[in-house]
């Protein structure tokens, strides 16, 4: 048998976000050969929001799938000629990238770039001597010889990496430049001036600009996170930052494989009722009627306490832990989507309901067009713009619930690192005086910019695809 | 008389400093005192804006008046605040609006909104108010005022509600009315009356009308001076008889040749071509230069002036005193059009054989029928080959089901639809999709007709993918060029989308969808309702030509007569379901037989003639579907009631081939 260095680990949330992705990229491929399907999307790219928005999202994407790529690490063994043992700890290629991160774990609590624990407590100063105050942390700032020189360290190491990310972004704008030039026959001069002065087709001022930040923002951050605790670390001296960029992943898969599962029953059935009407309309209001009147957390706590009672009873199934955090966190997208379809299907019923009567409906139906067909052509396209706004409310409603859900003992595993877990441990240290602020807000501001972005870019989207605010081409 | 308003320069900008679309440049006139003013111009032309400028209500903050003076009685508007401003409005001059359905507040009663009006600007109160309101409805013309007053908008007919609108701007007395298109959205028969009222509160308040039509017809009625804007002009004034008589500028005179009337149908209707020019371009010459025949090379560049003889005023080059220009435009004559003779005896395409649509009301927890609407109560029509059957009725009379009801778009229930033999309600669903390409429909409004969401050439396509005809791709492509440009529109624009075409250009496309699918039938549901009279001449001479070229056979659902004259040879009289008179077009518009179509032909506003006309006035309004009125649905209004009316509905009477009428008289 050979024995590879690592075995990869495949989680069912994994499986289905490389499926999304295979999804995503085919769709792209295929927009890129009709014209008319690219236009709108050159249009998104064409504003300025559109383009800053998407950049800020595909930061969030590159680390959710980073996240998503598990493994176990072999263990060293002796005899080569036995069977080779893994870990049971089941790693991403994330947690490669920024191992000091994972690695570097204090006692507890400490504020953003300490250098000395939060709490006091009792420790030996020498032999003889015991003193009752702020610990020296282990690994934050152990690189200073004196405690006076943290300050002017951290400036300098901003200013060189400053120094160096610049250099980097200048570099890689002139290879851009450059590229660019020969592409359209023009001289590199040429280029530089019509996008300095804003006159290219693409906002790339705006680009080049946007990149800058986000190498300058990443590079400072990394090398800071080195020697220091940028965002502080919490109760069990974890460091924030490492815990914040593992919730990616989590909010990310929470966010898009609930409107998976949700979508197809909100859409289905609410064109259905509204477009059939007769019987078809009763069923389907009768249930989501029952559904929407009981309790949400009844059935989503009834559904995890029931998973639980199954992984309990069948252990041979799950090997890891990250294995059980997994299928419940799956679980838990899937009964939040069976429990929140019904809100946007009551709105496309409604909007269905009015779309039938439209003359161009009746138009279709007395070409003797088929009752898919209409579907296909005439209804689903005027009610994308709805979904389209409904997913992504969702999307920050999900994150959200995902916290809430959490705090009842419902939501995703204790194990498994997530905003929502986060801000609930962070919850009960709100009341200390002084009060540990940095877990909360470090969580606060990921999910902010996560879903700011993302209501932005879908606004982009929703108007690069209304024919009515395009521009008479 | 004395001068009551007087405009001069008024100049209202929308949008940015730098480029603002300007819909008022630079507009003076004057409204004598008790006169009517009509202000007369296509959609788009600027003449709400004025209006709104007028009473400084022009929508803010995106449009702001640059400069100009509006004097009321010698008082400059402009100047004043807008608190003094609030004791203007509705005190001295009141404005009634096109859309009375939206003008009045759901949740107020018809008597609470009028007393608004009457607190605001007198110190009335109790029984006073009260008494007041009541002399307001009656004098509008609302029976039984006391009962109506505790009614809300909702409880009122479409007239009606114009009628408290109206009571509503009488509340303040005022001197000046401005009547912003306010019979468009009513029917003939409405129209009728209200108009009759405004000329009867003119005559005995002596208050001054500012109308604001784009109707000919209805200017012809009611003013006493007209004025014709374009583009944020004015391009010409005269009183009416003169105007009636002699027009002057070429669009006025365009305006004229582009109405379809009976002396026109051996002919072609003349049309305006391309369209009103964007209000926010800078004009070099004259703003209709593209769009004239006339045009010389002075109107290229600069600005015409305006020219004033006496009342008579034109903006135009060629009325320029100092040079004689007129004389060596000769006339162009219009191409001939003649509409075909069909035969009476020719074999029909479609039968129409005691057509029934009924539509259950439903009550209850369990959604139990309790009674039927008859929006369709036997009717009985025939079409034949490449003839054009027009079904005339006031709203509400079920014209539209009708339509609906022979495409299967609505269930029938009883009676039959015949086309070439088979029965198409019988038929099954996929028996029926094989005839369903033979009969097309074109509908009334052209901005709800396609799908924002597909471009020109998925529209027309989809047309040719239903139907029974298999093309492959490139076959289809070629089709969808080659009837773009039948209907007239350059087969580059086809992977538009609908949103980028004017009115016009949308109902041409439709019509390219419906012939794509090659039909034998179109239904034309009110084509030319929504568009201008311009616009209105080139789709009406559209569908003359393609009727001509493809035999089709067209059923015209209209409420406008002149359409009617213009276009159809038999014609359909429907009221409340049912048809009270058909026969040839010569025989209903010469002779018409059921009261009902001599009231509605008279109620008609005509251009010659004048006011004075001997008219039938119906009273009332149509009864609802859901519970006709015993015996003949029309005796109610009928002014030539029998006591044989009340009990039982008339039978068909055969006056002459195809003349027949369903009334006791005959």
């Amino acid at each position: 048998m050979s024995s590879l260095p690592f075995l990869p680990v495949f989680l069912w949330t994994d499986i289905l976000i490389y499926l999304l992705l295979a999804v995503i990229l085919l769709a792209v491929l295929s927009i890129r050969k009709h014209a008319h399907l690219k236009a709108p999307w050159k249009s998104v790219l064409q504003r300025k929001r559109g383009v800053i928005s998407l950049m800020i999202l595909l930061c969030y994407v590159a680390v959710g799938l980073l996240d998503s790529f598990h493994f176990r690490s072999a263990i060293e063994n002796d005899k080569s000629t036995e069977e080779q043992h893994y870990a049971t700890e089941v790693l991403a290629v994330l947690d490669l990238v920024i191992m000091p991160l994972r690695e570097q774990v204090e006692k507890t609590y400490s504020a953003p770039f300490a250098t000395r624990s939060f709490v006091r407590e009792m420790h030996q100063a020498d032999k003889t001597q015991l003193n009752y105050d702020y610990a020296k942390l282990q690994y934050a700032g152990s690189h200073l010889s004196s405690e006076e020189d943290k300050w002017p360290d951290i400036q300098a190491t901003v200013l060189s990496t400053s120094a160096k990310a610049s250099i980097l972004w200048l570099l890689l704008a002139i290879t851009f430049i450059l590229l660019l030039s020969k592409k359209r026959n023009v001289t590199w001069r040429e280029q530089t001036l019509r996008m300095v002065s804003g006159q290219s087709r693409y906002p790339l001022r705006t680009v080049l600009l946007m990149l800058w930040l986000i190498v300058m923002t990443v590079w400072n951050i990394a090398a800071l996170s080195v020697d220091y605790h940028v965002l502080g670390t919490d109760k069990v001296g974890q460091d924030v930052l490492y815990q914040s960029l593992k919730s990616i992943r989590t909010g990310l898969v929470i966010g898009t494989l609930t409107t998976l599962v949700m979508l197809p029953l909100a859409v289905s059935m609410g064109i259905a009722a509204g477009y059939f009407r007769g019987w078809i309309d009763d069923v389907i209001q009768y249930i989501y009627t029952t559904l929407n009147s009981i309790p949400g957390v009844l059935l989503i706590a009834a559904a995890v306490l029931m998973l639980q009672v199954y992984m309990n009873n069948h252990p041979e199934n799950f090997v890891t832990i990250a294995e059980r955090a997994d299928m419940r966190l799956l679980f838990l997208c899937i009964i939040l989507g069976v429990t929140s379809w019904t809100g946007l299907c009551r709105i496309l019923r409604g909007e269905t309901l009015k779309l039938r009567e439209a003359e161009y409906v009746l138009a279709s139906r007395a070409l003797g067009t088929g009752n898919f067909n209409i579907l296909r052509r005439h209804i689903m396209p005027n009610l994308m713009h709805i979904v389209m706004i409904a997913v992504v409310l969702d999307f920050s409603g999900l994150v959200l619930a995902e916290a809430v859900l959490s705090y009842v003992g419902v939501g995703v595993d204790p194990s498994m690192i997530s905003w929502g877990n986060m801000i609930n441990s962070a919850r009960l240290e709100m009341a200390r005086d002084p009060v540990v602020w940095w877990s909360l807000t470090a969580a606060f501001i990921f999910m902010f910019v996560l879903v700011l972005a993302a209501n932005l870019f879908a606004d982009v989207v929703r108007d690069a695809f209304d024919p009515q605010s395009q521009k008479a081409a | 008389m004395t001068t009551l308003l007087k405009v001069t320069y008024l100049t209202t900008h929308i949008g940015s400093e730098t480029r603002p679309v300007r819909p008022v440049d630079e507009i003076s006139f004057s409204v004598e005192k008790g006169e009517t003013f009509a202000l007369l111009g296509e959609s788009g032309c600027g003449k709400s804006m004025t209006a709104l400028s007028l009473l400084r209500l022009n929508p803010q903050p995106v449009s702001r008046i640059v400069r100009g003076k509006v004097e009321l009685a010698g008082q400059d508007l402009l100047n004043l605040s807008e608190a003094e401003m609030e004791h203007i409005r509705g005190r001295r001059i009141a404005m009634i609006f096109q859309e009375p359905q939206s003008s009045l507040n759901p949740v107020l009663s018809v008597g609470q909104q009028i007393g608004e009006a009457l607190q605001w600007h007198f110190d009335i109160n109790g029984e006073a108010l009260h008494n007041r309101i009541v002399e307001l409805l009656s004098s509008v013309g609302i029976p039984d005022p006391l009962q109506r007053i505790k009614a809300y908008p909702h409880q009122l007919s479409g007239g009606m509600k114009q009628r408290v609108m109206i009571a509503i701007a009488l509340a303040g007395e005022p001197e000046l009315l401005i009547a912003d298109e306010p019979t468009t959205a009513l029917d003939v028969t409405i129209q009728a009356q209200i108009l009759d009222l405004l000329k009867q509160i003119q005559r005995d308040t002596g208050m001054a009308i500012l109308l604001i039509s784009h109707d000919l017809a209805v200017v012809a009625q009611m003013a006493d001076h007209v004025a014709v804007m374009y583009a944020g002009q004015i391009v010409e004034t005269a009183p009416r008889e003169d105007f009636f008589q002699q027009v002057n500028h070429p669009y006025s005179q365009k305006l004229f040749e582009a109405l379809p009337t009976e002396q026109k149908r051996q002919q072609q209707l003349t049309v305006i071509k391309g369209n009103v020019p964007a209000l926010d371009t800078v004009f070099k010459g004259c703003r209709f230069v593209e769009r004239c025949d006339k045009a010389i090379t002075q109107c290229d560049q600069t600005p015409p002036k305006w020219y004033q003889d006496e009342q008579q005023g034109v903006r135009c080059h060629l009325y320029d005193p100092s040079d004689n220009l007129i004389s060596d435009q000769k006339q162009n004559e219009n191409a001939p059009s003649v509409l075909q003779s069909i035969p009476f005896e020719q074999k029909p395409v479609l039968v129409l054989d005691d057509l029934q649509v009924h539509f259950p009301i439903k009550k209850g927890l369990l959604q139990r029928t309790v009674g039927q609407v008859r929006a369709v109560d036997g009717v009985n029509l025939q079409l034949r080959q490449a003839e054009t059957v027009a079904l005339v009725g006031e709203s509400g009379c079920g014209k539209t089901t009708v339509g609906k009801g022979i495409l299967q778009l609505v269930k029938v229930t009883g009676g039959q639809v015949v086309y070439h033999d088979k029965v198409l309600n019988k038929l099954t669903n996929s028996e029926l999709r094989s005839q369903r390409n033979a009969l097309q429909i074109i509908f009334q409004d052209p901005y709800a007709s396609m799908n924002p969401r597909m471009t020109v050439s998925q529209v027309i396509e989809e047309a040719m993918l239903a139907g029974p005809a298999t093309l492959n791709a490139n076959e289809r492509t070629e089709r969808i060029v080659h009837l773009l440009e039948r209907v007239g529109l350059d087969a580059q624009y086809k992977h538009h989308y609908p949103h980028e075409f004017s009115g016009g250009q949308r109902q041409r496309i439709c019509i390219a969808r419906a012939l794509a699918a090659d039909p034998k039938v179109l239904i034309c549901d009110e084509p030319t309702s929504a568009l201008d009279v311009s616009v209105q001449a080139q789709i009406l001479n559209l569908l003359r030509e393609l009727q001509q070229e493809f035999d089709l056979s067209y059923f015209f659902i209209t409420h406008n007569i002149s359409v009617v004259e213009y276009l159809a040879h038999r014609i359909a009289v429907m009221y409340l379901g049912r048809i009270v008179e058909q026969g040839s077009r010569n025989e209903i518009l010469k002779s018409p037989k059921h009261p009902y179509t001599q009231a509605l032909l008279a109620a008609v506003p005509k251009l010659e003639g004048g006011t004075e006309r001997e008219v039938i006035r119906l009273e009332g309004e149509l009864p609802s579907p859901g519970n006709p009125p015993q015996g003949c649905h029309f005796h109610q209004r009928c002014p030539k009631a029998m006591a044989e009316c009340k009990t039982a509905y008339p039978e068909p009477t055969q006056l002459s081939a195809d003349h027949e009428v369903r009334c006791f008289l005959y």
